[in-house]
């Protein structure tokens, strides 16, 4: 069995029609309950108080914005590179749920820096790689809503999102590259020294968890409507020729 | 319901704002995925009718 089986509409709706309601139920489960042991059962930070409470939204939306980009970067590539629709019409898909994500991480960072750092926005290398990324989200959208031929807005949004993958990548990496931002160092990271405290870290990873599982349920529901929509229009057009 | 102290208002607008983000991307997707199946299953149906 190959894995681009599953580059057949067919092949895969077959299959996601049977992964959908594990995903959703597993998403849900998850979801509820990291923000629900976040958000109740920590306590306050010693510095930030009950501020740290952001931090089991905040994380897991800047998480999934980047990492939302870098998916529609990789399904992008294979559409160029192999011809799959159905690898072009993931990264469509996705893209809606990127901005979300950005615009949460944008939203709840503000308020979060509000109170610690007495400003709802500084112009931190961090931060504005972030809101240039939401830019290129809404790039992408805009260009496959503007042009009418799938397979050339497929072309055109593969390329920027080629592009936009230097802001993702920058994202990530800025606070690494660039020292004089206002924005912390990671929240998470491989080296134990580095991370939030256990009472912290462990709610915070489930939340991750449900925010990844809440991205497949979501990419797969709507990959799955991409699908239909793209048959759709090709039975209208073949209405209009008979 | 936790004691929130002096940073409840940045606390619950930053949770409240989430979720109302994500329940508008989710009740639009589901709202579509529910418009083009109908329209799919249409077209589909008059291109059965006609042979096509």
């Amino acid at each position: 069995m190959s894995l681009w089986e599953y580059a057949n509409p067919k092949k895969f709706m077959q299959t996601s029609a049977w992964l959908l309601p594990w995903f959703t139920g597993l998403a849900g489960l998850t979801l509820v309950s990291g923000l629900v042991w976040g958000f109740f059962f920590t306590p306050d930070d010693f510095r930030q108080g009950a501020t740290v409470k952001i931090i089991y939204i905040h994380v897991p939306a800047a998480m999934m914005a980047i990492n939302i980009w870098i998916m529609m970067l990789v399904t992008s590539l294979i559409w160029l590179v192999r011809r799959h629709h159905v690898s072009a019409l993931a990264a469509k898909a996705a893209a809606p749920i990127g901005v979300t994500m950005t615009l949460i991480a944008l939203f709840t960072g503000a308020i979060w820096g509000q109170p610690m750092w007495g400003t709802w926005w500084a112009w931190d290398p961090r931060l504005t790689s972030f809101l240039i990324l939401f830019l290129f989200y809404l790039g992408y959208i805009a260009l496959w809503e503007a042009i009418e031929n799938p397979d050339t807005a497929a072309d055109l949004t593969a390329v920027l999102c080629l592009v936009g993958s230097v802001f993702a990548v920058l994202s990530r990496y800025a606070v690494l590259f660039w020292n004089q931002g206002l924005h912390q160092g990671a929240s998470l990271s491989m080296d134990r020294e580095e991370n939030v405290a256990d009472v912290f870290w462990l709610p915070l990873v489930t939340c991750i968890a449900g925010f990844v599982l809440f991205f497949v349920a979501l990419l797969l529901m709507r990959t799955r409507t991409e699908i239909r929509a793209r048959r759709l229009k090709a039975l209208i057009a073949r209405e209009r020729m008979a | 319901m936790p004691d929130l102290g002096k940073y409840a208002a940045e606390v619950l607008s930053a949770y409240g704002v989430s979720v109302l983000l994500i329940a508008v991307l989710v009740g639009w997707s589901f709202l579509r995925a529910a418009r083009v199946r109908r329209a799919l299953e249409d077209a589909e149906a008059r291109s059965r009718a006609h042979g096509r």
